[in-house]
C-alpha cells in the first residue's frame, strides 16, 4: 500500500482508493504529518475537534495546528524520524473556538513500502466523555457538571440516562443561564453517539443566508465567494449530535429546512442538487416562548411539533429551593481550587445576601458572582464587601428569606412585587398555598414545605381564618 | 500616539498556547506623525507558564493589544472586559505577525506560514 502524493491509496484494492473521504469516515481525528513534522492531510473528525480544516493546517507545523500541551513538552516529533516509538499520551487542546478539550494523543511512524520512516500518523481522540465519567463517582448530586438536589433538578437526572439512549429530537427550554448548553452536551456524551462530534450552531449570532450556509452547507460556486465547497455542520455532526441553540431566532425558510431534514434525514448544500444524508440527532435549546411564537406566526408549528419530540425545562434558579447554597459552595470549590486561593466561606452577611437574591442570571449569574468574590476576597472568609457593588448595593428581594430557617424547605414562590414587606409576601405565599390546595392545610404546609404547625402559627398571625 | 502588544513566544514564532507560554515579546509601538509605527521591542521570561500571570502582567502594563494562537475562553473574556484588544487564533512568525499587525492587516485567525505544500 502506498500513499501517494495526491493523498491515494493503491495496491490495496483493484483501483486506487482516495485516502481523505476514507479518513472522514473515522470518528477520532487522524493527521498525517511529515519528516518535516509538517501536517498533510487531516480528516473531518480532526477538523471538529481542533476547528482547522484541511485547507487551513496543510503544510503547517504539526504543534501550530493541534496545539496541544504535548506538544511544547517533550513530543518527539520535532526531533525527527530517527528511532521514533510509537506513544500514546493524555493530555489537552485548546480548539479555535477556545474550548480546552482532554484528548488522548497516539503518534506513530509511518512507513513507506520499504518499510522506512517517512512521516507520522497522529490520532486524538475526544476523551471529554471519559474524565466526566471518572469523576462522576466523586460528584455526587451532579451530571455532567449540572449540580442540584432539589425535586426539579432529581426528576431532570432520572430522566436523563434514558432520553440520552434513545435518538429522538429534544427540545430544551429555559431562562438564560440555566444550563441549557450544558444539558445538551451531556445528552450527547451519554448517548450512544459519544464517540462522535457534538456540533454547537447558534442561530442568532449569524444572518439568514451565512447561517443557512454555515448549516448546510454550499458547494463551490454556488454564490459570489463561494470558492471551494463547504461541508456545513449538518454534515460536521454526522455520526454524532447538532446542538440547535437560540432556535427561536432560526428565519422561517430555514425553518422550512430544517423540518426537511427531519423528516428525510437529507441536507442539500446550497447550490447543489445532490443530497447527502446525515446521521445527526438535533437538540433544540432556545429562553423562548415557542407556543406563543407559533400564535404570533414567528414559528412553524410543525417544526415545534417535530422538535418537541422530547421536551426538557431547566427550571430558574429561583424555583431551585436548596440547591442555591449547595451551588454556592459548589462553585467557592471550584474557583477557591482554580486560584490557588485559601478561603473557608463566606460571612454570615455575604451568605444571606447570596441567599436572598433573585438571580435573574440565573445559574451563570451566581457562578460569576462566586467567581468574582474569590477574586477579590483576601481574607479567610468572603464578606459583604467582596461581591459585586450591585448585589450589596440593590435592595435586598426576599424570594426565600426567613423560610430558609425551615429545614426541609420546598419550592419558593418568586414576589411578583419587591417593594412589599417579607409579611405581606408571606401572607400572599400562604394564599396561594391554601388555594392551590384546595383548602386543605396539611396540603398547603406541603406545597410551602412547612409543618402543619408552622402553617398554623403563621397563619394566626396574618390573621388567616380557616 | 503609543501603543503595547504583547505577543506569547515559542522560539520565533507565535506560541501555540497561551497558556502555556514561557516567554512574551513586548512590542512597544510609537506612530510617527506620517502614521508610521517605530516598534521597540523586548523578550520578557517568565518563572512558569501561567495565564492568570500573564493576564495580570497583560493588565499591569497596561498593554492594549495581544496577539495569540490558541486562547481559552474565560481568559479571552477576561482581557476583553479589560479592554485589551486580543487577536487570537493567529499563527505564524513572529517577525511577520508584528509587522501585519504594524500595518494594519492582523485580524483573529490570521495564518502566516508559508505552506510549501
Amino acid at each position: 500500500m502506498v500513499l501517494g502524493s495526491l493523498g491515494i491509496i493503491s495496491g490495496l484494492t483493484e483501483a486506487p482508493l482516495h485516502l481523505a473521504p476514507f479518513l472522514d469516515e473515522i470518528p477520532v481525528g487522524v493527521a498525517l504529518i511529515d519528516g518535516q513534522a509538517r501536517v498533510r492531510l487531516v480528516n473531518r473528525a480532526y477538523k471538529t475537534l481542533t476547528g482547522f480544516g484541511r485547507e487551513e493546517v496543510m503544510g503547517l507545523p504539526c504543534m501550530h495546528a493541534l496545539r496541544c500541551r504535548f506538544c511544547t513538552q517533550g513530543c518527539r516529533v520535532l526531533k525527527g524520524l530517527k528511532t521514533f516509538e510509537p506513544m500514546t499520551r493524555e493530555t489537552d487542546i485548546i480548539n479555535t473556538e477556545r474550548q480546552l478539550i482532554p484528548i488522548r494523543l497516539t503518534v506513530a511512524p509511518l512507513l513507506n513500502a520499504e518499510g522506512e520512516p517517512v512521516g507520522f500518523l497522529e490520532t486524538v481522540q475526544d476523551m471529554r466523555q471519559v474524565s466526566e465519567l471518572s469523576n462522576q463517582a466523586s460528584r455526587a448530586y451532579s451530571l455532567g457538571g449540572i449540580v442540584g438536589n432539589s425535586p426539579e433538578m432529581d426528576k431532570l437526572f432520572q430522566m436523563l440516562p434514558g432520553i440520552a439512549r434513545t435518538d429522538s429530537s429534544v427540545l430544551i427550554t429555559g431562562e438564560t443561564g440555566t444550563g441549557k448548553d450544558m444539558l445538551a452536551e451531556v445528552i450527547h456524551q451519554n448517548s450512544d453517539r459519544a464517540s462522535g462530534p457534538f456540533v454547537k450552531v447558534n442561530c442568532g449570532a449569524l444572518p439568514e443566508t451565512l447561517l443557512e450556509s454555515e448549516l448546510f452547507g454550499h458547494s463551490k460556486g454556488a454564490f459570489t465567494g463561494a470558492v471551494e465547497d463547504k461541508p456545513g455542520r449538518f454534515r460536521m455532526a454526522h455520526g454524532g449530535t447538532l446542538f440547535l441553540t437560540e432556535i427561536g431566532d432560526l428565519p422561517l425558510p430555514l425553518q422550512v429546512k430544517l423540518l426537511s431534514f427531519l423528516d428525510d434525514k437529507v441536507i442539500y448544500p446550497l447550490g447543489s442538487t445532490e443530497g447527502f444524508h446525515a446521521d445527526v440527532r438535533v437538540i433544540c435549546a432556545t429562553h423562548r416562548d415557542l407556543r406563543l411564537m407559533v400564535n404570533e406566526r414567528r414559528f412553524r408549528e410543525d417544526l415545534l411539533f417535530r422538535l418537541n419530540v422530547v421536551r426538557l425545562h431547566l427550571p430558574p434558579l429561583r424555583e431551585r429551593g436548596d440547591d442555591i447554597p449547595m451551588l454556592i459552595k459548589h462553585f467557592l470549590t471550584t474557583y477557591t481550587k482554580r486560584f490557588h486561593k485559601e478561603i473557608n466561606g463566606f460571612s454570615a452577611p455575604a451568605k444571606q445576601r447570596l441567599l436572598q437574591y433573585r438571580y435573574p442570571g440565573n445559574v451563570r449569574e451566581l457562578r460569576n458572582i462566586v467567581e468574582y468574590a474569590v477574586n477579590f476576597c483576601t481574607e479567610q472568609d468572603i464578606q459583604l464587601h467582596h461581591l459585586p457593588e450591585y448585589l450589596v448595593e440593590s435592595p435586598i428581594s426576599p424570594m426565600a428569606g426567613d423560610s430558609r430557617e425551615e429545614p426541609g424547605a420546598g419550592p419558593r414562590m418568586a414576589p411578583a412585587d419587591t417593594s412589599d414587606t417579607w409579611e405581606d409576601l408571606e401572607k400572599r405565599m400562604i394564599m396561594d398555598a391554601l388555594l392551590r390546595a384546595g383548602g386543605r392545610k396539611g396540603r398547603a404546609a406541603e406545597i410551602l414545605g412547612w409543618g402543619r404547625s408552622t402553617l398554623w402559627r403563621k397563619m394566626k398571625r396574618h390573621g388567616i381564618s380557616d | 500616539m503609543a501603543e503595547k502588544v504583547l505577543i506569547p513566544l515559542y522560539e520565533n514564532e507565535v506560541a501555540p498556547r497561551f497558556d502555556l507560554a514561557t516567554e512574551v515579546l513586548v512590542v512597544h509601538v510609537d506612530r510617527r506623525n506620517d502614521g508610521s509605527p517605530r516598534a521597540t521591542e523586548k523578550v520578557v521570561v517568565l518563572s512558569e507558564a501561567s495565564p492568570e500571570e500573564l493576564c495580570r502582567i497583560i493588565i499591569a502594563d497596561g498593554m492594549d493589544a495581544v496577539i495569540c494562537s490558541a486562547i481559552e475562553e474565560e481568559y479571552h473574556q477576561y482581557l476583553i472586559w479589560k479592554k485589551v484588544a486580543v487577536f487570537d487564533n493567529v499563527l505564524g512568525p513572529v517577525d511577520k505577525v508584528l509587522s501585519y499587525f504594524l500595518e494594519g492587516r492582523l485580524e483573529s485567525g490570521t495564518i502566516l506560514y508559508d505552506c510549501p505544500l
